[in-house]
């Protein structure tokens, strides 16, 4: 079964023996963490969070409010330091390409569409693309929005449509009541950017368990973009 | 509509940034003619911003966050200016890799009618465009690992089913097939693979010596 074992890139340069490798669990499965019934209180909470992340983008888009962006970096930029840390990125590095990536908010402000992402998604995402260009030598093929070969999506009635906030919870939500095998394979996917056969070896399971248990908590998250009928 | 999407585990380590060049080439294209698949990598993207969101917070190298500061007023917005033609077959990113659409494709051939253009990405895996005349088959053959193949323009048929534009074969190393372009129009087909094409017959094997396939 030779099949994925070269499908993902080769290792990155830079892997950086990380002391701190522990899984990142979600809050309601750490140790000591609040118990299920605080729930919706956090959520509302994080929902207040997300708002403000929001607003923050929206008013350094409107009038580079310098502010509000000291606001966001003091949030993301540890966490993405933290998070390309994990990915095997020395200090030093992780350090600037957390910079690297505000600055791109910075940049890019006006193109983030409140409508289509969450705030956090969308800088994961500029940070992902930064770190693939630092490292890999390769380009990040992605599409063009207003490509015109592009084929739209059916026009979605608008109470059908969730709005990206809403989503980003409830994958939020679905990620915390994934069983623990599927949510520490989903996690070293992201979080430790392992292929599926790096994640097999990790945990000394074959290719088609891991294989699987993606697939198990992807169909768990997918229809959390849909709203419930 | 389309019918044939890449497996679940493809748009998984699209969205997580961990697939190679010529794997990510092929499912940007598919996104840009699948709204399905779209969403889909929007809810995978989802994933890494709840991530990002709980990683326990680092600390940031003092001073940090006023050395960027200085730097903000030098760095410029970036504006969006759309240089896209009005109508184009080939989706974003492989016009770029093309520098242009269909007509600039310079194509080879690589035997029995059919023609090859190879992709230059920096990763392992081998990214191709292949044109394919109309009624006419691929050679049989089978894979040293995955193939990925999607298509632009026209349509084949395999053992499997049937592909038009926009629908994404995912064949694993099990697979032996000769697809065959449908009639009316020649087929234009984005195929990825991690290994070199095993043609099961004779008289390819030796073509592929020279074509390199």
């Amino acid at each position: 079964m030779a099949v994925a074992l070269t499908l993902n890139c080769a290792p990155m340069d830079g892997r950086y023996p990380n002391p701190a490798s522990g899984a990142i669990l979600p809050r309601a499965a750490r140790p000591g963490a609040a118990p299920e019934k605080a729930n919706s209180e956090r959520n509302s909470k994080d929902m207040t969070e997300v708002n403000q992340f929001n607003a923050l983008l929206g008013k350094i888009a409107e009038t580079q409010d310098k502010r509000a962006f000291a606001d966001l970096f003091e949030h993301f930029a540890p966490r993405i330091k933290s998070l390309m840390l994990r990915l095997g990125t020395d200090p030093h590095t992780a350090d600037e390409l957390a910079q690297e990536t505000m600055l791109s908010v910075w940049r890019k402000s006006h193109l983030f569409d409140p409508a289509k992402a969450a705030a956090s998604t969308w800088i994961f995402a500029i940070a992902r693309n930064l770190r693939i260009d630092r490292f890999r030598r390769e380009k990040r093929p992605e599409l063009d929005p207003n490509d015109p070969a592009l084929i739209p999506a059916a026009e979605p009635m608008a109470d059908d449509q969730l709005e990206a906030n809403d989503q980003a919870a409830r994958v939020r939500e679905c990620l915390e009541t994934l069983p623990k095998e599927q949510r520490i394979a989903v996690q070293l996917s992201f979080v430790e950017g392992l292929s599926h056969q790096e994640i097999a070896d990790r945990l000394d399971l074959p290719l088609g368990t891991v294989k699987s248990r993606l697939r198990l908590s992807f169909s768990k998250l997918r229809p959390m973009l849909r709203t419930e009928s | 509509m389309i019918a044939h999407h890449p497996g679940d585990d493809l748009l998984l380590s699209y969205a997580a940034g961990s697939l190679g060049e010529s794997w990510s080439l092929a499912i940007a294209a598919h996104l840009a003619l699948c709204p399905v698949c779209r969403d889909a990598v929007a809810a995978a993207e989802h994933i890494g911003g709840v991530l990002l969101d709980e990683t326990p917070a680092e600390t940031m190298t003092a001073g940090s966050l006023e050395d960027l500061l200085t730097r903000l007023d030098e760095a410029p917005v970036e504006t969006f200016e759309p240089v896209a033609p009005e109508t184009a077959v080939l989706p974003e990113p492989l016009r770029g890799y093309i520098g242009g659409d269909l007509d600039n494709i310079p194509w080879k051939s690589s035997g029995g009618g059919t023609y090859q253009h190879l992709l230059s990405t920096n990763d392992l895996a081998q990214a191709r465009l292949l044109l394919i005349p109309e009624g006419r088959p691929v050679p049989e053959h089978g894979h040293g690992g995955r193939e990925l193949t999607l298509v632009l323009s026209g349509s084949f048929h395999d053992q499997t089913g049937s592909f038009g534009r926009g629908d994404m074969e995912d064949a694993d190393e099990d697979l032996i097939h000769t697809p065959i372009a449908g009639r009316g129009e020649d087929c234009i087909c984005l195929a990825v693979t991690d290994a070199p094409l095993k043609f099961t017959g004779f008289v390819p094997r030796i073509v592929q010596r020279f074509i390199k396939i």
